[in-house]
């Protein structure tokens, strides 16, 4: 017998009578004020949050935090005059190693822990939001939710290659317990909330 | 090769510095109460808990079609999916899949399975290089170590120790210990390591049967940075990871990382469900004994695990006698529990080393009974006659007081009697807890009797 039919008899032959699975408790967040509660989570864990009416605002704020000397990518075309907006997806995801700032959008964020949702629907490259030296996100206000369970009731059966929450720099602690950010991802997260009124090119 | 030295005389080496079983206890302590500030700010904390607790039953109990169901959405997502009876079968598929491609350095994030397989050894006796990239885990490689906690597998180690490694194997002047100086030099080694690695092996917290998708949570983005810029992309997974729905992550990630380091989550949790382009994405399934737990009715439920840790920086005796006392991959309490089932004669002592005050299954995310297993395989460990005389001693003694209530109350009594008036009798050799602590202050009357007295005085 293969092992894995040897593993799945045995696992059969040991595992308990049925006990069925609970229906999840719809959980509340207390606080009422999500972007509130959202950007006080978000700053808490390391990152930096704007609130921006427009596209343009986040491109000024960039530029005063990261200057334009560095490789910048977005798959924001509206950033064509300073970033590279076109990435092939079939480019080698070595070549990316240089990069200073992404700039992507992230389709919903959980006021509960300053967690941010993209997939490959948002990425150039999987390896984009980690290898840069520095990550923007930017997301629609009104696409706060108050807590994971909301977060995955809007992701539903969403089909992707590959997902990921993001929440803050990446980090570490592991000297000491002292928090140190910049491990091996971004050094920086800078969140943009995005207020949507006409500006109806901010579409995601 | 050297018989293991049990825990007792391990955690009497690392009693040994004084001011250093300190600081490990107090920090450990910290990260056990950052977890309760995050679990108070969650109102909902308790059903939470028992919510995740049920989820993993039902799981447990329908485990041989959730890993079916599992593997078939895995395999049209097109990842390779394999099976490994034990250790050995685990170390071969890692390795032939290495050698087809002929790989022979690779990048490794946290996987505590591949600590316990002996991943690391068993490859470098072929030829092939690993590198851990979690900071704590490449600290404890460079040292030779094994890691001494599951989630911070350094927390043994003073920084002024691992700047002078640092100094040794990345080139860091001497003398330097900054923390923040420590990691850059750490990220632009391993950036390098990332950067020519095509091979990359991570562990996996969950895998979700509902979708054949997998997720990895880390805060340094390790696992994303090695298994984004390699060729081959292997994964291994016990199978208990098994979850049976998307949904269900909305639960278990709540819980984590509060319960872990008291974060509301960790920075990333990626969720892996095809290939990159053109790429292999594999997963390993391993049992390694998991599936015989499973029919141990009084230990199964500690299948439910997560390994978040938690259980450890509240343990009084794992902070007191380090990691690295409990000689297995996973220490502490949950390892206490999970060792005895891979090798109950090598790992008796470990289900003794703990006092069963319950902290573990208080603070324990998916409500494991920890305590109360620890208490059984003890039992289970003298029947079989593996546990030391002086240990089926006071078992026997215990098991007697706690199976008649007025020996019980009579034995408390003395006991309290005897701690406060001739405490050395207690604190001898005969009771394994004495070494290196005082016993603790004995209240002058049990509940019970203050009860009595109280309720007394309230219907006089
Ligand atoms: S037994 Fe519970 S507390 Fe301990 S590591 Fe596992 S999930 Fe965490």
């Amino acid at each position: 017998m293969s092992s894995r039919d040897s593993i799945l008899a045995t696992v059969a032959r040991n595992q308990p009578a049925g006990l069925p699975l609970p229906v999840v408790p719809s959980f509340v967040l207390e606080e009422e004020d999500l972007v509130e509660k959202f950007t006080n989570v978000a700053v808490g864990i390391g990152s930096k949050v704007f609130r921006v009416k427009s596209l343009e605002e986040v491109k000024q704020v960039l530029l005063e935090e990261h200057g334009t000397s560095g490789r910048i990518i977005s798959s924001f075309p509206q950033f064509s005059a300073i970033a590279e907006t076109a990435i092939a997806p079939d480019v080698d995801p070595h070549s990316l190693a240089d990069v200073h700032l992404a700039v992507l959008p992230a389709q919903l964020g959980v006021a509960e822990n300053g967690a941010l949702w993209v997939t490959d629907a948002q990425l150039p490259l999987r390896v984009l939001p980690f290898i840069c030296q520095h990550l923007a996100l930017v997301v629609p206000q009104q696409s706060i939710v108050p807590l994971m369970q909301q977060a995955y009731e809007v992701i539903g059966v969403q089909d992707y290659g590959f997902g990921t929450f993001i929440a803050g720099p990446s980090k570490t602690a592991d000297i000491e317990q002292s928090l140190v950010l910049g491990a091996h991802g971004a050094r920086t997260l800078s969140i943009f909330l995005y207020y949507q009124t006409q500006d109806k090119r901010l579409i995601f | 090769m050297k018989e293991t030295e049990d825990h007792a005389t391990l955690a009497e080496a690392f009693n040994a510095d004084e001011p250093r079983v300190n600081w490990h206890d107090e920090t450990l302590w910290f990260i056990r109460q950052k977890r309760d500030k995050a679990a108070h700010t969650i109102p909902d904390w308790e059903l939470l808990r028992e919510t995740a607790s049920q989820i993993k039953h039902n799981v447990l109990s329908n485990l041989h079609d959730y890993l079916l169901q599992f593997e078939a959405n895995a395999k049209a997502n097109g990842i390779i999916v394999h099976w490994a009876a034990d250790a050995a079968e685990h170390n071969q598929i890692v390795h032939a899949i290495l050698q087809k491609h002929g790989v022979d350095r690779i990048v490794k994030s946290k996987s505590m399975l591949t600590e316990e397989c002996h991943l690391n050894e068993y490859l470098a006796e072929h030829g092939i290089e690993v590198i851990d990239s979690d900071l704590g885990e490449r600290i404890v490689q460079l040292a030779k170590e094994p890691p001494s906690h599951i989630v911070l597998p350094c927390i043994h180690k003073k920084k002024e120790e691992i700047g002078d490694l640092f100094h040794e194997h990345l080139g860091t002047a001497p003398g330097v210990s900054d923390p923040q100086v420590l990691t850059e030099a750490a990220r632009q080694h391993l950036r390098e390591t990332f950067l020519t690695r095509r091979a990359a092996l991570t562990g996996v917290n969950f895998a979700v049967a509902e979708t054949g998708e997998f997720v990895i949570c880390t805060n340094e983005g390790n696992a994303d940075m090695g298994a984004h810029l390699a060729d081959v992309h292997i994964a291994c997974v016990g199978i208990e990871k098994i979850i049976p729905k998307r949904e269900h992550l909305g639960v278990f990630l709540r819980l984590l990382a509060r319960s872990a380091t008291g974060q509301p989550i960790t920075t990333y949790s990626s969720h892996f469900k095809k290939p990159r382009e053109g790429h292999e994405l594999h997963l390993v399934f391993v049992d390694n004994g998991r599936s015989t737990q499973l029919g141990r009715e009084d230990f199964r439920n500690s299948l439910k695990c997560i390994r978040c840790g938690a259980c450890m920086n509240t343990c009084p005796v794992y902070r007191r006698s380090g990691g690295h006392s409990y000689h297995a991959a996973v220490a502490g309490p949950i390892g206490a529990i999970l060792a005895p089932n891979l090798d109950m004669k090598k790992n008796a002592d470990l289900p003794f080393a703990s006092t069963l005050c319950g902290s573990c299954s208080n603070v324990c995310p998916v409500k494991i009974d920890i305590h109360q297993q620890l208490y059984k395989w003890r039992q289970v460990i003298v029947q079989e006659g593996y546990a030391d005389r002086k240990k089926t001693m006071g078992m026997k003694a215990m098991t007697q007081t706690f199976a008649s209530p007025s020996t019980f109350k009579l034995a408390g009594k003395a006991g309290r009697w005897f701690m406060r008036n001739v405490p050395f009798v207690l604190n001898n050799k005969m009771n394994p807890w004495y070494k290196q602590r005082e016993m603790p202050e004995p209240p002058k009357e049990s509940f019970g009797e203050w009860y009595l007295r109280n309720r007394k005085k309230t219907d006089e």
